[in-house]
């Protein structure tokens, strides 16, 4: 379980309607149902995490995000998440827009592309940054939409979404002051919780 | 629409050691004394309801799952006659111990439908008052008068609540079809390559396969048996439209290409030439018209054309799904054009639109609409996966 799923869950409601966009193979919604008895959905289009999220009981629907999301019925479920995601769609503010339309709240988590290591990375080599964290070369990735902390609520404060709550994860557990204090720079993973 | 000869090689036999069949199996008869009334406004009474079972009913009666057939299919789903069949039933890829339909697990119920003509009463029966079969002159039967006949025969076997009812194509119309009328008795609804109305492309396909059987001479009006004739080409010539529609242009190209069964092409050579394709359709065709009655096509095509899941709630699929109380498990593949996956995705979205819970996969396969009766591995993990859930709800 990646840790930014952590610090979502206490954002979730006992018993709340769920649905998790790009749901993986399920642990996150499954870890949900157990543990909030959330009613789930997740969205997926890989066959093998379809299997492996149907095999952990949840209700699951091939459907790629790209394509719109435009057959869920406004406000009809309490939270939308997109876990590392957003860095992957093809128009992330449509996806956002559709999120707060389905979903009273919605949960979005990215990697921040203007960490330190990423500047000092593309600073000193001038070249894309590849690290364990983001590990493909730019020719070839799922992550066509990269940006920053700063971005981000750049296009919030533009869409007029609210900025509920936000968590910020460095690179370590030593980090979260630094983290909290200068995201910017310091956050590896950046959380957010959105409302219009 | 299960086409028993599709059925994959390599298919364990009934007495292959570490069998994963369900091994020879015995149908069996039900008999109904009270009348059922059809949606056509006719009685029927008495009838009879051909079928077998697999796995072992458990105490709580709460492991048994109902599998609806498809245009030609019929009560034979899983296993053999005996010893020396060569062929199994016809979703025995899905069905038998460690399957997804898994019988060490499940208690499966498997009918031919009223109409049918594998010994359920169907228009080959003997119309009680006339004496004669009944031929053309059986009533006209819809997917929720099928229902309403597996309800009895549910009732009969003591099942209150079916664990899963799962088809493929007009068996998936059946599928919903329970989910809505016996909402209280389904868990889990599995509805694979079907739709919740044929398109008019479809209805035009049905059409040419009704209109070639009843262009055949032999087919007397449909009083063919009383004329003591089989309507043989005009059923042969429908099955060869039906089978073209079940594949896809790839997988045909894969199977038979352009590939000669005999004669020659080449310039200078004279005589009939013959594609493997055309060998293929005829052998098809003669094969179904032996074994299938003409009045039951034409009955069963006019249902799967009639079927409109949504007619009763004001055409409103979402409106109609909102009576529904089980989970859904819908599939498509992606090739099938005549059950296409837009199709699936119109039952999906209603489900999504009524908040019903649903679990939706469109499973890349070559074989188009025949897919959902063969051994495709995601098919199968998904299905299974899905069944464990079934087996654990």
């Amino acid at each position: 379980m990646r840790l930014d799923l952590t610090r979502i869950q206490p954002w979730i409601a006992p018993g709340s309607r769920v649905l998790d966009l790009g749901c993986g193979n399920g642990e996150f919604l499954r870890r949900l149902q157990q543990e909030r008895q959330v009613r789930g959905m997740g969205l997926e289009i890989d066959p093998d995490n379809i299997t492996a999220a149907v095999g952990r009981g949840l209700n699951v629907v091939e459907q790629n995000m790209d394509e719109g999301l435009a057959n869920f019925p406004d406000q009809s479920f309490d939270t939308v998440v997109m876990a590392h995601a957003l860095q992957a769609v093809h128009y992330p503010d449509r996806v956002l827009e559709e999120m707060l339309r389905i979903g009273r709240e919605s949960i979005v988590t990215f990697p921040n592309f203007g960490h330190w290591r990423c500047r000092l990375y593309l600073g000193s080599r001038g070249r894309m940054p590849v690290s364990k964290f983001m590990p493909y070369t730019w020719y070839d990735t799922p992550n066509i939409h990269f940006c920053t902390v700063r971005d981000f609520e750049a296009l919030c404060a533009e869409k007029g979404i609210r900025i509920l709550d936000r968590e910020m994860v460095g690179n370590t557990d030593r980090q979260p002051v630094l983290a909290s204090a200068w995201p910017n720079l310091f956050a590896l993973t950046a959380i957010y919780r959105l409302s219009r | 629409m299960p086409n028993p000869d599709s059925q994959a090689p390599g298919t364990a036999g009934p007495d292959a050691p570490g069998s994963d069949s369900v091994g020879i199996v015995t149908p069996q008869t039900a008999r109904f004394e009270e009348p059922l009334l059809l949606a056509c406004g006719r009685e029927l009474v008495p009838y009879e309801l051909v079928y077998e079972t697999y796995g072992e009913l458990n105490s709580s009666r709460s492991n048994a799952v109902l599998v609806c057939h498809a245009l030609s299919g019929h009560h034979h789903a899983a296993g053999y006659h005996s010893a020396d069949d060569r062929k199994p039933g016809w979703w025995n890829e899905y069905i038998g111990p460690g399957k997804p339909i898994d019988t060490n697990r499940f208690f499966v119920v498997s009918l031919n439908n009223l109409g049918g003509c594998h010994g359920s009463t169907g228009p080959t029966s003997i119309n009680p008052a006339s004496g004669k079969p009944w031929g053309p002159d059986f009533p006209p039967l819809r997917a929720r008068d099928w229902v309403h006949s597996q309800r009895h025969l549910a009732d009969r076997l003591g099942i209150a609540c079916w664990a899963a009812v799962i088809g493929g194509s007009l068996g998936g119309m059946q599928a919903m079809r329970w989910a809505l009328e016996y909402p209280e008795r389904v868990k889990h609804c599995v509805v694979i390559a079907s739709a919740m109305k044929l398109s008019a492309q479809n209805i035009a396909f049905n059409e040419i396969a009704r209109h070639a059987i009843q262009s055949d001479p032999d087919f007397a009006e449909g009083r063919y048996l009383e004329a003591e004739t089989i309507p043989g080409r005009g059923l042969a010539l429908a099955r060869m439209v039906g089978h073209i529609t079940y594949l896809s242009d790839d997988a045909m190209a894969t199977k038979f290409g352009r590939d000669l069964r005999s004669g020659s092409l080449e310039q200078g050579v004279e005589g009939s030439v013959e594609f493997q394709v055309q060998s293929y359709l005829h052998y098809q065709g003669s094969q179904f018209s032996g074994s299938f009655d003409a009045n039951t096509y034409i009955l069963m095509t006019r249902a799967l054309d009639y079927f409109d899941l949504a007619r009763e709630y004001g055409d409103d699929p979402v409106a109609a799904f909102r009576h529904a109380r089980c989970s859904f498990l819908v599939i498509s593949f992606s090739t099938d054009w005549r059950f296409s996956p837009a199709r699936s995705r119109e039952i999906v979205d209603a489900l999504i639109a009524a908040d019903r819970p649903v679990t939706y996969a469109e499973i890349d396969a070559k074989e188009g609409h025949d897919a959902f009766l063969m051994p495709i591995p995601r098919y199968r993990d998904l299905f299974a996966a899905y069944m464990q859930r079934v087996g654990t709800d």
